[in-house]
């Protein structure tokens, strides 16, 4: 394909999952001979299995004390994995490069009190005065900064304070298309000339037991909580979360070019749908994405689905695969870091963008129901599938 | 370069063929601009939770819509399914919208009600350890689709994706108070981009609780002029002391200029610049100089092919919070100069309160029916005056006056600065 000045290419990748921190790190693993072997907890409060967090020291991306302190988990990760990435971009400290770039992030809500969530329902039991109970508990115990901790907005608030990026700031929510839109629309503004260097990103640090909410009021959680001993070695039932941060650098190949960054991979289209499941409709809809993504299928040697992890689904989209590219290696993100909501597609992006810029294989993610790659990925599809709606593809291609 | 479809960059110039809106005034632009053109004030005392213990008690809460539970994705996707009804029947679209839709719309909690309800589920036995492993326990036991349905903050916009047949994944976004102006800036961005011809801004925000209410008080933000509740809200006076929290929603059908007149549809105005520009100073606080909303305000107008005399009216985002309103003034002030005496800016918020997530959008649709209409509407409750703030604020009466562009500052938490500048139809 001839290249031109408006591609858009990934220059920079910032990522952590439970598997480990930055992208030389995630390019090793994704180098290795064997499978990735999950890290799944599920000794944590809920009960429930959980990719945690890896250690991480956040003054390394986070450097005062006090910035640190107005974020919690959820925040601290998706601006350490910006960090990363405008490291790895070579454009941390650069002032003009952070003060034009474009930022969105896909975002759900922070974390909340847990503690004084469970006093007032407590609360609740005692008395026939609820909703005055609740004014005067929400007054007294309520830490008055906990809210800009909750607010979507305030991760890229964040990054803007602590990284300086401040061309433009936007926050994309709902769930996993947040974190397609954010994507069609970053490349969308690039390929156009609206934009020339934007960060794009989500995050999601999953030991709340408050997320689990949204999958387990519809039956789809993951349903062994606290039966096996080592979950890493059971093939999960439904949806697991995990806890990642993902943000890739997109930038025009001029504006790359000019400034000589290394170039990791092209993303050569993104396309988002959402609409009903039912009866083939699922199918004809990533056909049609498809289409527009990867017309030609037998170029893709490598998908990486963002399926959420939910069985009926998840099957649905691998036997779909199976007939339309069957060519192309299987690789299911969920199994190997665990589900990150907003942060799906762009944890699939990144690790897609390592894998086509490596020179070997992709190791399988799971040891079963993968098999081994011939040669080294040139053309990565990368889907997202939401637990309850949304579905997004994009295609990277190696760097010429 | 310039063509009668192109702008000064040789973009498509983007219309404006529908409006819709719903404040605490009322449902639909009619009674809205007769309301707010009135210096009537939508501010009440709240009646929707008991407001013992709460410092501020005063609200602009929606409370008319009909909705089968009183939940924040409700109210907020109902308000937006009327304010999209009133602009896709002006804009005379019937059938599937066919384009992309950009939401601005709050990131809503599950309400207190539904934790309570999942509290009253668990049995008296397992009422032990967190509140939330209790409810997943209740939910192990039988599922319960609508707690998701009430809290993922995709359902607002898959639920009007289909009531209106707009086209692939909805964007569904939040720069805080900027959200209204954002959803736009989305929409003329992908019809620049030639990517569709038409799309649909829709903004609202329903999400008045207890809750939101006590963290915004907890930041010191709002209002506690809680005796007189339709003077509350005083934007640029000596005796302002924050905002007030309000409800509501607006929709605006964009279009290529070209593609408008080519069905025939009427032209209410163009939307002819747009600029975001973020600032790294503070969480809640702007730089003190100012500079990113002077850069906002400027980008804005250069987005427009317009240079500082070139702005007839400012629909300010005026909060009536000490620190907003004097910033914003410092950012007028730096960009208009001298100038800025001679421009009318007013402050709708000080009838409606402020809208949130929506009020970028509900400040549009007043702007562009200030151009259409040839009315300024007051800033109310200007009795006061800051003297450090020097500006005509179309105090507290409407003026008859033409205006053919207007520019509408929205400025949030977390350092999110937008500026809308539109225009009249081009001659």
């Amino acid at each position: 394909m001839s290249k031109s000045a408006r591609d858009v290419v990934i220059t920079g990748i910032g990522i952590v999952t439970s598997l480990g921190i930055g992208r030389a790190a995630h390019q090793a693993l994704l180098s290795g001979k064997e499978p990735l072997k999950p890290a799944v907890d599920n000794n944590w409060e809920a009960h429930y299995a959980v990719h945690p967090l890896p250690e991480i020291d956040w003054s390394e991306q986070i450097p005062r004390r006090g910035d640190q302190r107005q974020m919690e988990n959820w925040q601290r990760l998706g601006v350490f994995a910006a960090g990363l990435a405008l490291d790895d971009a070579g454009l941390k400290n650069d002032e003009d490069a952070c003060a034009n770039m474009d930022l969105i992030v896909a975002a759900g809500g922070g974390e909340r009190d847990i503690a004084v969530d469970t006093l007032i329902v407590e609360e609740s039991r005692k008395t026939n005065d609820r909703e005055v109970m609740l004014n005067e508990k929400l007054m007294t115990e309520l830490r008055p900064t906990l809210f800009l901790a909750q607010l979507s907005n305030l991760l890229a608030g964040n990054i803007s304070i602590v990284h300086k990026v401040t061309g433009s700031s936007r926050t994309f929510m709902g769930e996993e298309g947040s974190g397609v839109s954010a994507f069609e629309t970053a490349r969308a503004r690039i390929a156009a000339g609206q934009s020339t260097h934007c960060l794009v990103g989500g995050a999601l640090s999953a030991e709340r037991p408050d997320i689990l909410l949204m999958t387990q009021s519809v039956g789809i959680a993951d349903k062994r909580q606290g039966e096996a001993e080592d979950p890493s070695a059971v093939t999960p039932d439904g949806v697991v979360f995990g806890s990642a941060g993902a943000f890739p650098v997109l930038e025009s190949r001029e504006h790359a070019e000019a400034r000589g960054a290394t170039i990791y991979a092209t993303l050569d289209a993104v396309e988002g749908d959402r609409g009903s499941r039912d009866a083939g409709k699922l199918e004809t809809r990533l056909g049609r994405l498809a289409g527009m993504v990867a017309p030609e299928a037998g170029a893709v040697d490598l998908v990486i689905s963002g399926a959420a992890g939910e069985p009926v689904i998840a099957a649905r989209e691998e036997n779909w695969l199976a007939d339309h590219f069957s060519t192309a290696q299987l690789r299911r993100q969920a199994l190997a870091f665990g589900h990150v909501i907003e942060a799906q597609f762009p944890l699939a992006l990144a690790l897609g963008a390592i894998a086509v810029s490596a020179d070997v294989p992709t190791a399988r993610f799971s040891s079963e129901g993968e098999a081994d790659m011939p040669t080294a990925p040139k053309t990565a599809l990368v889907t997202a599938l939401g637990f309850q709606r949304g579905e997004g593809m994009a295609r990277l291609t190696r760097a010429a | 370069m310039a063509s009668k479809f192109t702008d000064h960059l040789g973009r498509p110039i983007v219309a404006v063929t529908g409006m819709g809106v719903l404040t605490s005034l009322g449902e639909g632009i009619e009674d809205n601009w007769k309301a707010l053109t009135a210096g009537q004030s939508g501010i009440h005392s709240i009646t929707r939770f008991p407001t013992e213990h709460l410092s501020t008690t005063i609200g602009g809460t929606v409370d008319f819509m009909d909705i089968p539970v009183a939940n924040s994705v409700e109210r907020s996707h109902a308000m937006a399914r009327k304010a999209a009804t009133e602009a896709l029947a002006q804009a005379g679209i019937s059938g599937d919208f066919d384009g992309p839709l950009f939401l601005a719309a709050p990131p809503v909690e599950p309400e207190w009600s539904m934790r309570f309800d999942l509290g009253d589920r668990v049995p008296e036995s397992a009422r032990d350890g967190n509140a939330y492993a209790q409810f997943l326990s209740v939910l192990r036991d039988k599922p319960d689709a609508y707690v998701q349905e009430s809290m993922l903050f995709g359902t607002i916009s898959e639920r009007l994706a289909d009531d209106f047949g707009t086209r692939g994944l909805p964007v569904t976004l939040s720069t805080a108070c900027a959200s209204g102006a954002t959803a736009i800036q989305l929409g003329v961005e992908a019809i620049r981009q030639g990517r569709t011809d038409r799309a649909l801004a829709v903004a609202t925000d329903g999400s008045v609780s207890a809750e939101a209410l006590i963290r915004f008080s907890l930041l010191s933000a709002l209002s506690r002029q809680n005796e007189f509740p339709e003077k509350a809200s005083k934007p640029f006076t000596k005796d302002r002391d924050g905002f007030v929290i309000a409800e509501g929603a607006a929709t605006l059908v964009l279009e290529s200029l070209e593609s408008a007149l080519a069905r025939g549809a009427k032209v209410l105005g163009i939307l002819a610049g747009c600029k975001e520009k973020a600032d790294s100073f503070h969480r809640t606080r702007s730089s003190p100089d100012g500079g990113p909303a002077i850069a906002t305000i400027r980008g804005a107008l250069e987005d427009a092919g317009l240079d500082e005399s070139g702005i007839g009216y400012i629909n300010a985002h005026g909060t009536s919070t000490p620190e907003n309103d004097k910033m914003e003034y410092l950012a007028m002030s730096g960009v208009f100069g001298d100038h800025l005496k001679s421009i009318p800016v007013s402050s709708n918020k000080s009838m409606i309160g402020h809208t949130l997530t929506a009020a970028g959008a509900i400040e549009a649709v007043f702007s562009l029916m200030t151009i259409t209409t040839g009315t300024l509407p007051p800033t109310i409750n200007h009795d006061n005056p800051d003297p450090a703030i020097e500006l005509d604020a179309v105090p507290n009466v409407k003026r008859d006056q033409a205006v053919t562009s207007v520019l509408s500052n929205s400025f949030g938490f977390g350092g999110q600065n937008a500026c809308l500048v539109m225009t009249a139809e081009p001659a």
